[in-house]
């Protein structure tokens, strides 16, 4: 699509706008908080107290960022090609699958750094197998992705119920989820590396998936910037008909971007399970999922961006959990509230005050936004 | 004899069940239409059933909890169409973060205002919409097959029943045989056209968009004042994307919507009926299975392997004046 807007210094871009669409975010869930009786600034004091205070605060919000990381990269290398995949969830649902698969399999003969490579190998297969249809489809068929992979979803739901109810759990258990892994599937914790600084933590469940979920965001940026399939990945997002001009097969492109997107979808189903509760349960992934879409929009779908954007959001959850505890009229849900906000004003309502923000470039310098900036003021 | 009034019991939760879905799958089906993408149906109906049930049970009165519910549900319509029509956002981003809007605010101003783990306090009788018994319906009960049929499944439901099925022609009549009707499905098809002859775009995109949150609204005062005593959270329970699934089974008409939304309720009520008991030739079917039917179907059809649902032409696109 042709941008209506002029140009803007790349700083302006990719900092100052994302700060102000952020910033109107929050000053919205601001005032959510004043509806409900209480006072805003207190509870971002709060908040990011609750967040970075303590050392166990920080480990614990680098332990959702870890979830948020895998989910925003999935979400981001989906769009770098232009297709939107909201099934980050389900197929970080299904990849639960192999991963307790796995778990119980090898958990009582290999040790963890056996088990583990294993375990991310049946995830990222998992995850991308449940974006293989999907993909198929919107290569294939034409169906909307979108639609396709919310019913997958669905699906994915209603089969973990299946397999947690059936043959994943223990026959002597009514509870819907897997055994409690062994020390072969239970991940070492990071904890250790907080202490360094001087913290004290009783007990967190930070653990290795975050370097990995490092190294992911990494090889993204080395995917999408440094190879050439992500260039042809870029070039399929920009102009699909530019791609078939230039011989870039569109079958084969969705199809990849998608599985590599579900497969990083799947590895997000790490964390929570062989990191933190040692088992497979229902529901694990809780909207971690959705949460990549946030994360991956105001990230601006960079890796970098990402990975600080991650970091926020566990801040939120981590945060938010504190204040729904100092505060009772504020509930987690206000995460999910300034979620929605997020979403909305970076991504839907991303141009919105690009205009302005683009006449008061041209007010001080003209020079600074261009030749077409008489035109972008106009749009 | 027992068989029979199985069927008719299943037949009668059919028509319960499929309610909420047609209202949100018409709801869908204007402002699809009219070529903005509304994957925001989900939260829309979840913010009428908490206004819903929170007015009428601040007001004692069902009909204010349905204005309410309708109010509430156009004014996140109308964020979408801000989003998406006047700043030219992706439909479908915005339509995510309405539902999340939508899913946080519902229970967090619930607990901040009933206390109650985010339900609404359970409505009292003259605070729902009741039942509505035809003439007869009683004494008629005795008759052989008819008896039961009209005191079941036609007489008996609320009136937001009756009024979900005849929306049904209306939005046909609306549909294709108005003049709105007729620019409405223009806008969709071929928007650049519809300019030429001078008619706004964003306006008739921001009408339709009206119309899907009055509807949205209505599905959710359903939820929450008919079917169900008062607000729970997250009651919407993935109703709307399976509206969004019928909508394209049916192919954007409204009649077809009608019958999809049957289907689809049909199944959900058939899951319920067979839960645990097994079928003769194929066994014991998983709950989970007839659950995900309607998904599995959806994804079917999409595929092109049931007909070939095509979607309005310029849907989810923008409309940009000159390029």
């Amino acid at each position: 699509m042709s941008t209506p807007y002029a140009k803007l210094p790349a700083w302006a871009d990719y900092g100052l706008i994302p700060v102000i669409n952020l910033a109107v975010a929050f000053i919205v869930a601001g005032f959510v908080v004043m509806l409900v009786g209480e006072n805003p600034f207190r509870a971002a004091v709060i908040l990011v107290e609750g967040a970075f205070g303590r050392g166990s605060g920080i480990a614990f919000t680098l332990f959702y960022a870890t979830t948020f990381i895998f989910s925003g990269l999935s979400v981001a290398v989906a769009a770098h090609c232009g297709l939107f995949n909201i099934g980050g969830e389900g197929q970080g649902y299904i990849a639960g699958l192999g991963i307790g698969i796995v778990c119980l399999a090898f958990d009582s003969v290999l040790p963890w750094w056996l088990t583990f490579p294993i375990a991310i190998v049946a995830s990222a297969a998992m995850g991308a197998l449940w974006a293989l249809i999907p993909a198929y489809l919107q290569a294939k068929r034409g169906s909307h992705i979108v639609i396709t992979t919310i019913m997958f979803n669905f699906i994915a739901a209603s089969v973990m119920v299946y397999a947690l109810v059936g043959f994943l759990k223990p026959p002597s258990s009514m509870a819907p989820q897997t055994r409690t892994f062994l020390d072969g599937a239970q991940l070492p914790k990071l904890n250790w590396v907080i202490e360094l600084f001087g913290a004290k933590i009783r007990s967190a469940p930070l653990n290795i998936c975050f370097l990995l979920a490092l190294v992911m965001a990494f090889l993204v940026w080395l995917l999408i910037w440094r190879t050439r399939l992500g260039y042809e990945m870029r070039t399929y997002g920009h102009s699909p008909k530019a791609a078939r001009y230039a011989g870039i097969s569109e079958t084969r492109i969705i199809i990849i971007a998608m599985m590599i997107s579900g497969a990083l979808a799947g590895m997000m189903a790490l964390n929570p399970t062989m990191g933190d509760q040692h088992n497979v349960a229902l529901d694990f992934v809780s909207g971690a999922g959705f949460v990549g879409i946030a994360v991956a929009l105001m990230g601006r779908l960079h890796p970098v961006g990402i990975v600080l954007a991650a970091i926020l959001f566990g801040m939120l959850y981590q945060g938010g959990a504190e204040l729904a505890f100092e505060m009772p009229a504020i509930s987690r849900d206000m995460i999910v509230i300034i979620q929605g906000l997020v979403i909305l004003f970076a991504g839907a309502l991303e141009h919105m005050f690009r205009p302005y923000v683009q006449a008061l470039f041209a007010s001080f310098s003209p020079r600074s936004v261009g030749i077409e900036a008489a035109k972008g003021k106009g749009a | 004899m027992d068989l029979f009034n199985a069927i008719i019991q299943v037949l009668d939760s059919t028509i319960r069940l499929s309610v909420p879905l047609l209202l949100a799958c018409l709801a869908g089906l204007y402002s699809e239409r009219a070529g903005v993408f509304d994957i925001g149906l989900e939260g829309k109906m979840l913010v009428g059933a908490f206004a819903g049930a929170a007015a009428a049970s601040v007001f004692h009165s069902a009909l204010i909890g349905l204005g309410m519910a309708i109010l509430i549900s156009v004014a996140f319509a109308m964020i979408h169409g801000f989003a998406s029509i006047t700043h030219r956002g992706n439909q479908i981003v915005s339509g995510v973060a309405i539902n999340f809007i939508a899913a946080g605010s519902t229970i967090m101003l619930g607990q901040a205002w009933f206390s109650q783990g985010g339900r609404t306090p359970a409505l009292a009788p003259g605070e729902r919409f009741e039942a509505i018994n035809w003439p007869g319906a009683e004494a008629l009960r005795a008759v052989p097959i008819l008896g039961p049929i009209y005191a079941e499944l036609i007489s008996g439901h609320s009136i937001l029943v009756y009024l979900a099925f005849l929306i049904v022609p209306f939005t046909w009549w609306v549909l294709f045989r108005t003049r709105f009707g007729l620019r409405l499905r223009a806008v969709g098809e071929n928007p650049a056209a519809v300019d030429t002859a001078g008619i706004s775009v964003a306006w008739l995109r921001y009408r339709a968009l009206i119309c899907t949150g009055v509807l949205t609204g209505i599905a959710g005062a359903y939820l929450s004042m008919v079917q169900n005593g008062g607000f729970v959270k997250d009651m919407t329970a993935g109703k709307g994307y399976i509206a969004l699934a019928a909508l394209i089974f049916a192919k954007w008409k409204p009649v077809n919507a009608m019958f999809a939304c049957l289907l689809f309720g049909f199944l959900d009520a058939l899951s319920i009926r067979l839960q645990g008991t097994p079928l003769p030739v194929i066994g014991k079917v998983p709950v989970q299975f007839m659950q995900a039917l309607p998904y599995v179907l959806t994804v079917i059809l999409l595929a092109g392997f049931i007909g070939k649902a095509i979607p309005p032409r310029a849907g989810g696109v923008p409309y940009v004046k000159e390029r």
